[in-house]
């Protein structure tokens, strides 16, 4: 199932959550909708399951309209951020819901509808779980079943709202994992919401990064981190200094002192040099576009996390690799690898 | 007194009971002196038998002072039979259209936004700071014969007031408020994501209210209709202006407890207090239950 949106627009009041938001979802992807709180991606998400309504602009599943069906006529599954399990039914019921609620013409016999939500919770394999109610679950298996359930409608359009949010570091890995290889095993379309960019990118074959209401980049995990399209996706993806520049003729200055840095030819004036924290590399004082003193240094694990106060007056903090270790007090070069300009 | 004894059932929400108790077994680690701990709580105890067991005893006492014959004897006069008889109709329909009101009201205000949603809410809570008497005058204003539709219901025969209508209309306008309240806070702290789950899940709206919505409420639905049962059982101002105490016939239990008060039949008028003063136990006991099980519903979801 493909999905295709176009020119979403949705306001709450005076505040704009979805601001003309075009976006096409390949058949059988698994899509990151990445963004800081308030960007407006649960509510792209709840209009493509129809929970909510557009103010203008389309959506449409496989080329048909789909804003002419209700969510009840969408097929769509949907995992509540909060899991929005049915309380008072144990785990079997949950998961046989979308098969009991059926119009009769169409509705499976029981033995069917047990069979197959024995299959869905072997699936999630918590098949053992089946006579417990949530309540007495813990936040993964309620994840997981929250998943059968919405997976026992056969869904054309798997959608997962924050599906870790919730969980704590060490199962939310082991989940990510999991949701990756369970999308491999039934390869039903799915989106998911995130605002980790650790799980965007470990997750999904695309993700797209929002930002206030406005989709600033579409692209492989690999193209989001490596070739950032704005210095909103740059600053917001990865640990990045960014530091005001100033472009003239070709020339990158940082305040007076010009540096040995290019800018695009299409960059002048006021801009953001944008550097990743790890591409910052050490070097003697004197050499590299950068000099500055080390203020303090922290390990953490390989790598040592340095403040350096630049001669220029701004203060950054780089990681670098601990063979050569730093001393606060030293004063050293410093020489980005890679870096971004982007005006504005 | 007695006719009263339903209006004092306590309207605070099970969870803060709950909190009270945990607060009070904290407490329990602060040793005050043992004197002070025992002379506040036969202050306590001496208080409660005072105003509240002793009255509750004296009822019965009362009630069965020419022994069971003249209590029963009394509870079989036709006009008692009336006024129970009347009194249970009148609960039935009042509850009913609580019920149906209460639970409408409550989900367009904990499920939808809507502009004049807090003068809602304050309207809802309007039956419970206009005195009861004024209430009753006000359904006089509206359908006494010099009332606003007084004319057009003699033109078509239909009487409202010294009637059932008018005693069940302002016992529901009195009542009204319980369902509702009961509810509101319920159906706000679920949201609406179960039913949003339920119609992504292809349920249609019956199916949503009758399978996810209604069982998540059912405990607070069943405390609101035994309060507000309790209520329009005990209602007395607003049935007394609009019922014009006709005997055998639009006398309330309450209105009957008071017009054989003052006619010196002492026994007759404890007899039917003391099924009301009943009434008030049996309310206590299954208010008592249905909060352990409001508690359990909040303490399961409460992750």
């Amino acid at each position: 199932m493909t999905i295709e949106v176009k020119n979403l627009v949705k306001s709450f009041g005076s505040f704009k959550a979805l601001d003309g938001v075009d976006l096409k979802v390949n058949d059988g992807e698994l899509l990151a909708l990445l963004g800081p709180s308030g960007s407006g991606k649960t509510t792209l998400l709840r209009i493509i399951a129809g929970l909510d309504w557009p103010d203008s602009g389309e959506v449409s599943f496989n080329g048909e309209d789909a804003l002419a069906q209700g969510a009840r006529e969408r097929h769509v599954g949907f995992v509540f951020q909060h899991y929005a399990l049915f309380r008072h039914m144990s785990v079997f019921e949950n998961v046989a819901f979308g098969l009991r609620v059926q119009p009769r013409a169409v509705r499976k016999d029981e033995a069917t509808i047990r069979r197959r939500v024995k299959e869905l919770l072997d699936l999630v394999q918590l098949d053992w779980l089946a006579d417990r109610y949530p309540g007495q679950l813990s936040g993964g298996q309620r994840q997981r079943i929250a998943l059968a359930r919405a997976l026992a409608i056969e869904p054309r359009i798997l959608l997962l709202d924050e599906p870790f949010g919730a969980l704590d570091a060490k199962v939310r890995k082991e989940l990510r994992k999991w949701l990756r290889s369970l999308h491999h095993e039934i390869n039903v379309t799915s989106i998911f919401v995130t605002h980790d960019q650790e799980e965007a990118l470990e997750v999904a074959n695309r993700v797209v990064v929002m930002d206030k209401g406005r989709i600033e980049q579409i692209g492989s995990p690999d193209d989001v981190y490596e070739t950032p399209a704005t210095a909103f996706v740059h600053g917001f993806i990865g640990e990045s200094i960014e530091l005001p520049v100033q472009v003239e003729g070709g020339v990158v200055k940082l305040g007076d002192r010009p540096l040995d840095l290019a800018a695009d030819v299409s960059v002048s004036g006021a801009s953001k040099l944008f550097v990743r924290r790890h591409d910052m590399l050490v070097g003697p004082a004197g050499s590299g576009a950068f000099e500055g003193a080390v203020q303090h240094v922290r390990n953490f694990g390989p790598v040592q996390r340095a403040e350096v106060a630049l001669s220029g007056g701004e203060t950054i903090e780089i990681d670098a690799p601990r063979d050569r270790e730093l001393r606060a007090g030293d004063t050293i070069g410093l020489k980005p690898r890679r870096y971004r300009i982007f005006a504005g | 007194m007695t006719m009263q004894i339903a209006d004092g059932v306590s309207l605070a929400p099970p969870e803060a009971t709950a909190r009270a108790h945990k607060a009070a077994a904290r407490n329990n680690l602060r040793t005050e002196p043992r004197a002070v701990r025992i002379a506040i709580i036969t202050l306590a105890i001496a208080f409660l038998s005072m105003f509240v067991v002793l009255p509750l005893v004296l009822v019965f006492a009362q009630a069965f002072s020419r022994g069971i014959l003249a209590y029963l004897a009394a509870l079989a006069e036709p006009e008692a039979l009336a006024a129970i008889k009347l009194t249970l109709v009148v609960a039935a329909i009042s509850v009913s259209l609580n019920l149906v009101f209460g639970l409408v009201a409550s989900w367009a205000i904990a499920k939808f936004e809507f502009t004049g949603k807090t003068f809602l809410i304050t309207l809802i809570d309007l039956p419970f700071s206009v005195s009861p008497v004024i209430s009753g005058l006000v359904f006089v204003l509206l359908f006494g014969a010099q009332g606003y539709f007084g004319g057009w219901l003699r033109d078509h025969d239909i009487q409202v007031l010294f009637a059932v209508p008018g005693i069940a209309l302002a016992t529901t306008f009195v009542t009204f408020p319980f369902v509702a309240r009961a509810l509101i806070p319920l159906m706000q702290e679920q949201g609406t994501q179960e039913e949003e789950a339920a119609i992504s899940l292809g349920a249609s709206g019956l199916q949503t209210f009758f399978r996810v919505t209604l069982p998540n409420i059912k405990w607070g639905v069943l405390y609101g209709v035994l309060l507000c049962n309790a209520r329009a059982m005990g209602e007395f101002g607003a049935v007394s202006v609009v019922s014009g105490h006709i005997r055998g016939e639009t006398n309330t239990m309450p209105l009957l407890v008071e017009i054989l008060y003052n006619e010196y039949q002492f026994v007759a008028a404890f007899a039917i207090a003391s099924l009301l003063a009943m009434l008030a136990l049996i309310t206590l006991i299954a208010k008592t239950i249905l909060e352990r099980h409001l508690d359990e519903g909040h303490d399961a979801s409460d992750h």
